[in-house]
C-alpha cells in the first residue's frame, strides 16, 4: 500500500511542477488531431467522390483515361501512405524538402505534422468514403436520376448525406486512433502531449508517475471523444417521431404518431415510471 | 387523333450475350393508359428501363414529341424529368422527409423556388392521401403509404408520361388496394401511364390497352378486351390461362 501513497505523492507533485507544460501537450495533441481529422475526412470525401464517377462504354475515350488515371492516382495514394508508419512519413516529409534543395526550403515542424496526419487520415478516409457510397443501395441512384437529377446532384442531395450519416462512427474511430498516434510527431519535434511527458522525465527522474499522468490525460481526451461522438451519431439520427399534421381528417387521433412502437422513447418513460415508482418506495 | 408522347422505334438491349430485347417497336399517345403483363423474365422491367434510360438500349431509338433523345438538347437528365418512375421498391430518398422528397427535384432539377415547390407538392401529397404525413421519414411509414408519397414525388416533377414498374409487388395484400385507387384517379384524369404490372384487374378495367410481353419481344398488343377476351396468340392464351389457374 506504502507504494501507492508514494507514488500518488509523487504525481501531484510531478503535476504541479509541469501541469502547464502537460496542458499545452493536450492542447496541440487536441488540435492536431481535430484539424487533421477533418482534413483528412475532406480528404477521403473528395478521393471517394473522384473514385465513384461512373463511366460507361458510350463515354467519349478522354474522359475515361482521365476518370481511369485519377483512380490509379487515388489507389497509390491510399496504398503507400497505409502502408507505411506514419513515424516514417513524417521524417519523410520532414527531411525530403530539405534534401531536394540543398538545405534553402524547410518546411516547419507544425505545419509538416498537421499535413502529414491529415494525409495520413485522408488514405484511411478515402477508402471508409468509398465504401460508404458503394454500400448505399442503388434504388437511391435511380430514384434520383429519375426525376432528372445529374450525378452531381445525385452525389450532393442523396449519397452522400446518407454516406456521412453512416460513416460517422468510422470519422469518430479515425480522430480517436488520431489522439493518439499523434504521438509520433515528437520525432520531427512537434511537442504534443508524449512530447510533454519526454520533455518531463528527460528533466526529471520520474518516469512512472509522468507515465501514469500522461495515460490518464490520453484516456481522459479519448473518453470524452467518445462520448461526443456518440452524441453526434444520436443527433443525426433524428427524432424518433414525426408529428401528424393536424386539421386533415386522416389526422390520427393523437399528436404523435408512432410507427411500430419506437423503443427509445418507451425506453425512456419506462425509466421515468421506475424512477417515479422508485421515490414513491422511499417516500413510504 | 391524340399527339404520340414517346415512341420506341427498333429498340434492343442485350447483357452481355443474353438478348432481353429484341427489336421493340411501340408508341404511347397522349392519355394512354398501357398496362404491360408478361411472364416473369421476359423483359417487361427492362423495356421501362430503357425508355427512361436507366439501361442504355444496345441499338434503336426513342422519340420524345417528335425529337430524338439523344440529341434533346438538356441530355438525358432533361429527358428524365419529363417521363417520370414508380418503382416496385419505391426508391424514396431515403434522408429526407417526405415533404422533401417531393420538393427536391422541382427545386433543384426545375429551378422552382421553394415555396412554389411546397405548394405543388402539398397538392400532390393531398392527392395520394399523404399530406399529413409530410415530416416522417421513409422508414417510418408502410409500404403503401411509401408508394403514395412515390407516386406523389413523380407527379410533382409534372411528367408527360408516369412509368411504373410493378408498383403494387412489394406491398402486403391490404396494402395494394391503397395504391391502385390512387393510379386509378391518375388514369381516370388523363394521366398518360405505362404500367407494368401483375394485376390483372387492373389492366382489364383502368388501362385502354394491354402489351403482353414474351421472351424480350411483344407478343400481342391490343384493347383489354380484345387481349382479355379474344387473344389471338397461343403463347397469349397460355400465359392467361395460367393466371386464371393460379388465381383460383
Ligand atoms: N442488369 C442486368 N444484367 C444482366 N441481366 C439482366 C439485368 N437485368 C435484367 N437482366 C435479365 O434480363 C431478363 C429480363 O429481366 P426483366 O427484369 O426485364 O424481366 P421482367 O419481365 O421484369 O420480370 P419480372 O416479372 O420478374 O420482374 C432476365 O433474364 C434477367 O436475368
Ligand atoms: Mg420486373
Amino acid at each position: 500500500m506504502n507504494k501507492f501513497t508514494a507514488l500518488y505523492a509523487d504525481m501531484i507533485k510531478t503535476w504541479e511542477g509541469h501541469s502547464a507544460q502537460y496542458l499545452n501537450g493536450v492542447v496541440s495533441t487536441l488540435s492536431l488531431a481535430f484539424v487533421a481529422t477533418v482534413i483528412g475526412c475532406i480528404i477521403g470525401l473528395v478521393c471517394g467522390i473522384l473514385q465513384t464517377i461512373p463511366y460507361s462504354k458510350k463515354d467519349n475515350p478522354f474522359k475515361k483515361a482521365v476518370l481511369w488515371l485519377i483512380r490509379i492516382i487515388i489507389r497509390i495514394y491510399v496504398e503507400v501512405f497505409r502502408g507505411t508508419p506514419m513515424v516514417l512519413q513524417a521524417m519523410f516529409v520532414y527531411f525530403a524538402i530539405p534534401y531536394f534543395t540543398n538545405n534553402t526550403v524547410r518546411l516547419d515542424v507544425i505545419p509538416t505534422a498537421y499535413l502529414v496526419v491529415s494525409i495520413n487520415t485522408g488514405a484511411y478516409m478515402a477508402e471508409t468514403v468509398r465504401g460508404g457510397i458503394l454500400s448505399i443501395d442503388p434504388g437511391q441512384t435511380e430514384g434520383a436520376k429519375a426525376i432528372g437529377m445529374n450525378h452531381l446532384q445525385t452525389m450532393l442531395y442523396v449519397i452522400l448525406p446518407q454516406t456521412i450519416k453512416n460513416i460517422i462512427p468510422q470519422i469518430g474511430n479515425n480522430f480517436i486512433i488520431n489522439i493518439k498516434d499523434t504521438s509520433v510527431m515528437f520525432i520531427i519535434g512537434y511537442t504534443e502531449l508524449f512530447a510533454a511527458h519526454k520533455a518531463i522525465v528527460g528533466a526529471k527522474y520520474v518516469y512512472f508517475p509522468s507515465s501514469v499522468i500522461t495515460m490518464i490525460l490520453y484516456l481522459a481526451l479519448t473518453v470524452i471523444a467518445s462520448i461526443i461522438l456518440r452524441w453526434w451519431e444520436d443527433l443525426m439520427d433524428g427524432p424518433d417521431n414525426f408529428d401528424v399534421a393536424t386539421t386533415d381528417t386522416l389526422a390520427l387521433t393523437s399528436g404523435t404518431y408512432n410507427y411500430r412502437g419506437d423503443k427509445k422513447k418507451k425506453k425512456r418513460e419506462k425509466q421515468q415510471i421506475d424512477a417515479n415508482t422508485e421515490r414513491e418506495e422511499k417516500n413510504e | 387523333m391524340s399527339e404520340v408522347i414517346l415512341q420506341v422505334n427498333h429498340l434492343s438491349k442485350s447483357f452481355g450475350k443474353n438478348e432481353v430485347l429484341k427489336d421493340i417497336d411501340f408508341s404511347v399517345k397522349k392519355g394512354d393508359v398501357t398496362s404491360i403483363i408478361g411472364s416473369s423474365g421476359s423483359g417487361k422491367s427492362t423495356l421501362l428501363r430503357c425508355v427512361n434510360l436507366l439501361e442504355t438500349p444496345t441499338s434503336g431509338e426513342i422519340i420524345y414529341r417528335g425529337q430524338n433523345i439523344e440529341t434533346l438538347k438538356g441530355g438525358q437528365s432533361e429527358y428524365r424529368s419529363h417521363v417520370g418512375m414508380v418503382f416496385q421498391s419505391f426508391n424514396l430518398f431515403a434522408n429526407m422527409s417526405v415533404l422533401k422528397n417531393c420538393v427536391i427535384g422541382q427545386t433543384k432539377v426545375l429551378g422552382k423556388t421553394k415555396d412554389e415547390a411546397q405548394a405543388e407538392a402539398m397538392k400532390f401529397l393531398e392527392k395520394v392521401g399523404m399530406a399529413p404525413y409530410i415530416n416522417a421519414k421513409p422508414h417510418q411509414l408502410s409500404g403503401g403509404q411509401k408508394q403514395r408519397v412515390a407516386i406523389a414525388r413523380a407527379l410533382a416533377m409534372n411528367p408527360d408520361v408516369l412509368l411504373f414498374d410493378e408498383p403494387t409487388s412489394a406491398l402486403d395484400p391490404e396494402m395494394v388496394g391503397e395504391v391502385l385507387s390512387v393510379m386509378q384517379d391518375l388514369a381516370a384524369e388523363g394521366m398518360t401511364m405505362l404500367v407494368v404490372t401483375h394485376e390483372m384487374a387492373f389492366a382489364k378495367d383502368v388501362s385502354n390497352r394491354v402489351i403482353y410481353m414474351n421472351k424480350g419481344v411483344i407478343c400481342e398488343d391490343g384493347t383489354p378486351e380484345q387481349i382479355f377476351g379474344n387473344p389471338q396468340k397461343q403463347e397469349t392464351k397460355d400465359f392467361l390461362a395460367r393466371f386464371r389457374s393460379l388465381s383460383e
